[in-house]
């Protein structure tokens, strides 16, 4: 348990320095081309190797960090902030009208895929990162509401919930003191979910062309620019690939971990 | 010749001792209770028999079912030996039953898995079994689903389930202990006549010593994983020679010493209150039906005394009860609190719903899991405003339970069940109010605990001069603490009185029933003891 936890914290503090390492120093310029280096694989001066243009793997990594790790912290944030206050305010008000009109608009959010609405603001604003964050964030919002609201419908007829209401406490005031820390375990770990699914959401956004333009590196685009490669030149693929595992498996062990140490019950077991 | 014969049977669960050196026998149709409080290790025993016992769990010794030590069988064994020649009921009727099958497929699955009938053939059976139950074709026909019936009915479809096979031995782990006390006198008749008319012994595991002394032939006595005392019923009863069973003897019905002064005026008037509920339309374009949960119900409360409320889950007593703490609007009637309106919401002034506390029945889930006692306990200051010295207030409240002033710091999943309930009673506390309503405060806590409890309870209200609501299904502990009693029966209130009287000479057929349906020790079983004491 403790082990899986030091793993995740590493795991995630690593795609974190990388990515504010990147924005001070990278080991080479990425935006510079230089097609004579072209698809060499790693070496003492290229420690993963270089690109189909000539560029350095290891620093388009550290930058595309920036990207990936950006759009899908943004877009989880975006998520969590809208739809667990509008999950908590639907479980609040179970069975009113305001819980329909929260729940059925989720659904009506759901109806679209991410692809869909990035396509529709794309068609509107024109491709770019902050569009895709846009996007995702949107996806995300019924996701957390329904979370938060099936969660916390359970803790409403919990007779703790009916002390704090004969001890004048209103809805808002429960919710925030009583309902949410008790589903925080589990929308910590629905975060992490939803985070890695912001990376490969991003990815596959820039993958179609609606994320991060080029010269912007971003994971997603890495891969999906080594694909027709990944024969002759494997590390081009493989890399960017085990970035985007490892980072979510650092994610997700880091959720899990914070989730036990949170709980008071499960904080003193063996 | 005894049909179950469990020897020096030992249980260990990851290295920590569970039962040690437990022996007993049980007759072929004979009733054996099993007594004790939980943790004992009652339900361990039986799940040992069964061999349903938890991974991690080692077990010793010897448990001997027609020739064969049940402990040492392989799964393959015991999965013809379960169900076939031992059944077993639980605790839980709301559960036991898969909410997505007819009752008829639930019990005629039994046979089909042992391979005792045909696909027709059971279904025949299972109609009998069904109707040897209590539930006749007509009213009950096999296509019924779990949730058309009531608790009690479900129970019965779990009994049916279990006797398909005519067991020789049927377990049956508190049973009754979910269910209401007249429905529960239905489930042990029935239990007995099953007994005599199949020839079928019964292991009857309670906490109740009511139940077994109505009930069993033989009786054993469990703590902490022994058994410190066993044979008939009645002699072990009787005689009570090991000193755990005479406590729990006298925790059974203990009486806590009352000095109670009621004072002159009215503290809570409720007047013809009405709430009816909104049920679901049957169909598409029928009106929807409504359930009148409270029915013009009035009473009063004065300060200083002790009102009991009594009746059968489902009778509006909870109901009524959030309507009393404001946590609910009524449709018509009115609910005053020394005179000032009662009411939901935001409309009910800080400092009124500050004079009204409550204690609620669920010591686990009473309590946030997040928050240190110092806070939980703190929480009903929200309506005074904290004082400066709340940390001193808690402390003070918290020893006025029974606890120390050091356990503010703890979180609540380190105290046991009765301590959690006394932490529930300081919060109540805290902020001194006129009336604590107490809803089943102490029906889920052992008989020990429970006594010691309403020993508190007594206390505090003489000390505080509070007055109490306590609504309960329990008609014992009813009267052991409460001056006044209303028994409710569908929403009205049917009698009303002093609590002595009306245990004494109850008018209303209703409280009648209720009181010979409460299982009894017979009093001259429990002279026995005093005159050999004194």
């Amino acid at each position: 348990m403790r082990l899986a936890f030091t793993l995740g914290l590493a795991l995630s503090l690593a795609a974190l320095s990388a990515t504010l390492v990147s924005l001070v120093w990278t080991p080479y310029d990425v935006t510079t081309l230089s097609i004579a280096n072209k698809l060499q694989p790693p070496s003492p001066d290229h420690w993963l190797g270089t690109d189909h243009f000539g560029r350095d793997i290891a620093s388009m990594l550290m930058a595309g960090a920036r990207t990936s790790i950006a759009v899908a912290l943004v877009a989880v944030g975006i998520g969590m902030g809208l739809g667990v206050p509008l999950g908590l305010l639907a479980a609040a008000n179970r069975g009113s009208m305001t819980d329909e009109v929260v729940m059925r608009s989720n659904d009506l959010i759901f109806a679209f895929p991410s692809l869909v609405i990035a396509i529709l603001i794309t068609a509107v604003f024109g491709p770019s990162a902050v569009n895709a964050i846009i996007a995702i964030g949107i996806f995300n919002i019924p996701v957390f509401a329904r979370f938060t609201r099936g969660g916390a419908l359970s803790l409403w007829t919990l007779d703790y919930i009916r002390a704090a209401e004969v001890a004048g406490k209103g809805r808002v005031r429960i919710s925030a003191e009583h309902i949410l820390p008790n589903i925080a375990n589990l929308l910590i770990v629905q975060g992490t979910i939803q985070f890695s699914l912001g990376i490969l959401a991003e990815a596959g956004l820039s993958y179609v062309g609606l994320g991060a333009q080029p010269p912007t590196p971003s994971w997603g685009r890495m891969l999906a620019e080594a694909q027709t490669m990944a024969t002759i030149a494997p590390h081009v693929a493989i890399f960017p690939g085990l970035a985007i595992v490892l980072t979510v498996l650092g994610l997700n062990l880091l959720g899990d971990g914070l989730r036990d140490r949170l709980d008071p019950r499960l904080r003193h077991a063996p | 010749m005894s049909l179950l014969s469990v020897r020096d049977l030992s249980l260990t669960f990851r290295a920590a001792p569970i039962l040690s050196g437990v022996s007993f026998d049980i007759a072929p149709g004979e009733v054996f209770g099993l007594v004790g409080e939980s943790g004992s290790g009652k339900s361990m025993t039986a799940l040992a028999v069964m061999g349903l016992l938890p991974n991690g769990s080692t077990t010793s010794g010897q448990a001997g079912f027609a020739g064969e030590n049940l402990l040492s069988l392989t799964e393959r064994r015991m999965t013809a030996i379960r169900g076939n020649e031992i059944g077993m009921i639980f605790q839980e009727p709301m559960t036991a039953l898969n909410p997505m099958k007819t009752i008829g497929d639930q019990v005629a699955e039994t046979l089909l898995i042992h391979r005792a009938a045909s696909r027709t053939e059971a279904r025949t059976t299972a109609r009998e079994k069904l109707a040897r139950v209590g539930l006749p074709e007509d009213r009950f026909p096999l296509s019924l689903y779990p949730h058309e019936l009531s608790g009690g009915q479900r129970q019965r479809v779990a009994i049916a389930m279990a006797i398909a096979l005519r067991p020789r031995l049927l377990i049956a782990d508190e049973p009754t202990t979910a269910l209401d006390v007249t429905t529960q006198a239905q489930i042990l008749d029935l239990l007995k006549g099953l007994t005599r008319d199949e020839d079928m012994a019964l292991m009857l595991i309670t906490h109740d010593l009511a139940v077994v002394a109505g009930m069993a032939e033989h009786v054993a006595v469990m703590q902490a994983g022994q058994i410190v005392e066993q044979g008939a019923t009645e002699a072990v009863f009787r005689t009570r020679s090991q000193d755990y069973t005479r406590r729990l003897f006298a925790a059974s019905d203990h009486r806590p010493v009352r000095k109670t002064t009621v004072r002159e005026g009215t503290l809570l008037a409720v007047e013809g209150a009405v709430r009816e509920y909104t049920l679901p339309r049957p169909s598409a374009f029928a009106p929807h039906p409504k359930l009148r949960a409270v029915d013009d119900v009035s009473l009063t409360i004065r300060p200083g005394e002790s009102l009991g409320l009594v009746g059968e889950s489902g009778c509006g007593k909870s109901t009524l009860t959030r309507a009393i703490l404001g946590l609910d609007q009524l449709q018509s009637g009115a609910i005053r609190l020394d005179g000032q309106a009662v009411s939901a919401g935001h409309t009910m002034p800080a400092g009124l719903r500050a004079r009204m506390q409550v204690v609620f029945q669920d010591p686990y889930g009473s309590f946030n899991p997040r928050h240190r006692v110092a806070r939980l306990v703190a929480e009903p200051f929200h309506l005074t405003g904290t004082p400066p010295d709340a940390r001193d207030r808690v402390a003070a409240a918290l020893e006025e339970v029974g606890l120390q002033a050091g356990d503010m710091d703890r979180f609540i999943h380190e105290f046991s069940g009765g301590q959690r309930q006394r932490i529930a009673i300081a919060r109540a506390l805290i902020i001194r109010p006129d009336l604590i309503v107490l809803d089943e405060a102490v029906s889920a806590l052992d008989v020990r605990v429970r006594a010691q409890v309403l020993d508190l309870l007594a206390r505090l209200q003489e000390s505080h001069g509070l007055a109490y609501l306590f609504i309960s299904h329990d008609l014992s502990v009813v009267r052991s603490i409460t001056d006044r009693v209303l028994v409710m029966q569908s929403g009205r209130i049917v009698e009303e009185g002093a609590t002595e009287e009306i245990f004494a000479a109850p008018h209303h057929a209703y409280t009648k029933r209720l009181i010979t349906a409460t299982p009894r020790i017979p009093d001259d079983w429990k002279e026995d003891s005093h005159a050999r004491r004194t």
